[in-house]
């Protein structure tokens, strides 16, 4: 006989409470958990995926969407520049590194990215297989791309010229030519595939670009564009010169994927905040809950308490049940929580792989989770102590008297 | 054996009970009589010591309970007193076998389930061991509220109106019942109350008068 036996036969004999009060608290512990995870991997995402990027060049219009476009592969493109003009800015001497990137087609809502080595070295990916493209129409296919499509070394596929949506112009004549598969990076790299920039020149001969009014000018001195340029400074003072020499192209904007992390942030946050609502609104319920059952539960079980007291039990001993009651809810309640958070988690990134290029996984572990469950023992206890503490002063004598 | 003297108990300003001078011996078998209203329950409540009296003295087994503190009380009254209550209040989420542990339990007296179940054997009650009380009839409800009361084998065995709402046959029963444990146990016995039935069987009687 210990004081755990006697609260479980109790809970045990309410078990719809019981299981009502765990489950509430679950609920409340799957939306924190959910929060947690998601958050703090989409979070994590936007780093990765921003690393070591200081500025992003494209054509003028809105940043966030070059941002979104170039980093993120979130967005399309909203114009390009000329091949020349990007030599230009990455022979500068404040540049380090540029890596560019020219999109426009692609592969069962794969995007295609025309671009550099380079770029597969910025997020630090490996070959899973084959090796790097060479030629022109070669492509390296990302570790989610592999996933889907399963694609042998040597295959060819057709690819489709439209950013986004199913439908889109066929490049009959064109078909490009699997040499390599990359390996997981957890960045951008996973849902994209690479190919030389040659390939989307081949089959994207510029056409000449029309001006400000609409009207079409000479054709373009060089007919090789880009859609955006990754550049990483130089450690020297130079490179804040930069945005500048960016500036002083008129099609052209510069955009710094630090200073855009806040507003990334700032949409994650709109949804993180409601999920936050819903959290606080569960748990408040969910210790609602718990407080009525425990502190209900007190008229119901007088006769059980002053009883207990009549056999030798303290005062102490009769909190301690109450308290210990609250305890197992809470532990239930954070366990089953916990689980469901990462269920949830996982049904959402399988949802969110299916619409987006985000990955979410609820197999990871967060390093926040026991927090979790201490926080929520730690609610619990406090919940059942005015209970408990009724509980420690119920007069015997009088309770006995009255039934 | 316990002794009274000189107890007052006062609520709401006004006495409900006043013992002069009480002395029981160690394995005296006492009747408390009393109408309904004259502090029987009172005065079983202040011998279990569940209730400070407003005045006087009480010694039960040579301990004076008015002196004790609240703590050395509960560990008294685990070790040394066994309680039937009018209403039996057993605990009904716990099976009958439960029931009697928890007094072993609670007073922290070593546990023992083969003391257990020599009780349970005792009262008829082993093959019910793990049923419900609600299960249970009365009878056999009121002998898991004894086997409770004289498994830690008390020196004084109070029992509250024990034989209220039951036929010639079952009180005889009862009474019987009581008797056997607190003889087994040595314990001094005290039943508190007001049937008329059973004033011819006990010849130490202490008689409470009716109060305004």
């Amino acid at each position: 006989m210990t004081l755990a036996r006697i609260s479980f036969a109790y809970l045990r004999k309410r078990r719809s409470s019981t299981l009502l009060n765990v489950v509430l608290l679950a609920f409340a512990v799957g939306a924190v958990t959910l929060l947690l995870l998601t958050g703090s991997q989409l979070e994590e995402r936007i780093r990765r995926d921003a690393h070591g990027i200081d500025l992003v060049v494209g054509a003028k219009g809105s940043e966030t969407q070059l941002i979104l476009a170039a980093v993120y592969a979130l967005d399309d493109p909203g114009g390009s520049m000329s091949w020349s003009e990007a030599q230009e800015i990455a022979a500068h001497r404040g540049v380090r590194r540029a890596i560019p990137l020219a999109f426009g087609d692609h592969y069962f809502g794969f995007r295609i990215v025309g671009t550099s080595h380079d770029y597969v070295a910025l997020h630090g990916a490996r070959l899973a297989r084959g090796r790097l493209w060479g030629k022109p129409l070669e492509a390296v296919v990302g570790a989610d791309v592999a996933l889907r499509l399963r694609p042998e070394i040597g295959s060819t596929f057709e690819p489709v010229h439209a950013v986004t949506g199913a439908s889109g112009i066929a490049h009959p004549e064109h078909d490009y030519r699997i040499v390599g598969v990359l390996e997981r990076t957890g960045s951008v790299l996973d849902g994209l595939i690479l190919t030389g920039l040659e390939s989307y020149w081949t089959l994207h001969p510029a056409k000449p670009r029309p001006d400000e009014y609409g009207l079409i000018a000479e054709p373009p001195a060089d007919p090789r564009t880009v859609n955006a340029l990754l550049l990483q400074y130089d450690v020297s003072h130079v490179a804040r010169e930069v945005p500048y020499v960016v500036a002083a192209y008129p099609h052209l904007q510069a955009a710094s994927p630090a200073e855009h992390s806040a507003r990334m942030h700032g949409i994650l946050a709109i949804s993180t905040d409601l999920i936050r609502i819903f959290a606080v609104v569960l748990i408040a319920s969910a210790v609602l809950s718990m407080f009525i059952a425990l502190y209900g539960s007190l008229s119901e079980r007088r006769y059980d308490l002053a009883v207990m007291r009549t056999l030798g039990a303290t005062r102490e001993r009769i909190m301690g049940l109450l308290l210990f009651e609250g305890f197992v809810l809470a532990f239930a309640g954070a366990l089953l929580g916990l689980a469901l958070g990462h269920a949830l988690t996982s049904v959402l990134g399988l949802a969110l792989h299916q619409a987006e290029q985000v990955s979410v996984t609820g197999m990871r572990w967060h390093p926040g989770e026991p927090l979790i469950v201490l926080a929520t023992l730690l609610l619990g206890t406090i919940t059942a102590l005015l209970p408990a503490w009724r509980a420690h002063e119920v007069d015997i004598a009088a309770t006995l008297a009255r039934g | 054996m316990f002794q009274i003297r000189d107890l007052r108990h006062a609520y709401d300003g006004a006495d409900v009970l006043q013992i002069r001078d009480w002395l029981a011996e160690q394995g005296e078998h006492w009747l408390v009589l009393g109408p309904s209203g004259s502090g029987k329950t009172t005065l079983l409540h202040i011998l279990a010591g569940i209730l400070k009296p407003s005045f006087g003295d009480v010694l039960v087994s040579g301990q004076r309970l008015t002196r004790m503190k609240a703590r050395e009380l509960d560990r008294f009254r685990g070790r040394h007193v066994g309680i039937v209550l009018q209403q039996l209040h057993l605990v009904d989420s716990l099976t009958v076998r439960d029931n009697v542990a928890i007094a072993q339990y609670f007073s922290r007296v070593e546990r023992n389930a083969g003391r257990v179940n020599e009780v349970l054997a005792d009262l008829g009650l082993a093959d019910r061991a793990d049923a419900f009380p609600h299960e249970l009839s009365f009878g056999q409800q009121q002998r898991v509220a004894v086997a409770r009361a004289v498994v830690n084998r008390p020196t004084l065995l109070l029992a509250d109106e024990p034989t209220s709402n039951l036929d010639d046959e079952r009180c005889a029963q009862t009474l019987d019942l009581l008797e056997t444990q607190a003889k087994a146990c040595r314990a001094t016995l005290v039943i508190a109350t007001h049937d008329q039935r059973i004033h011819s069987r006990f010849g130490n009687q202490y008689v409470l008068p009716r109060r305004q």
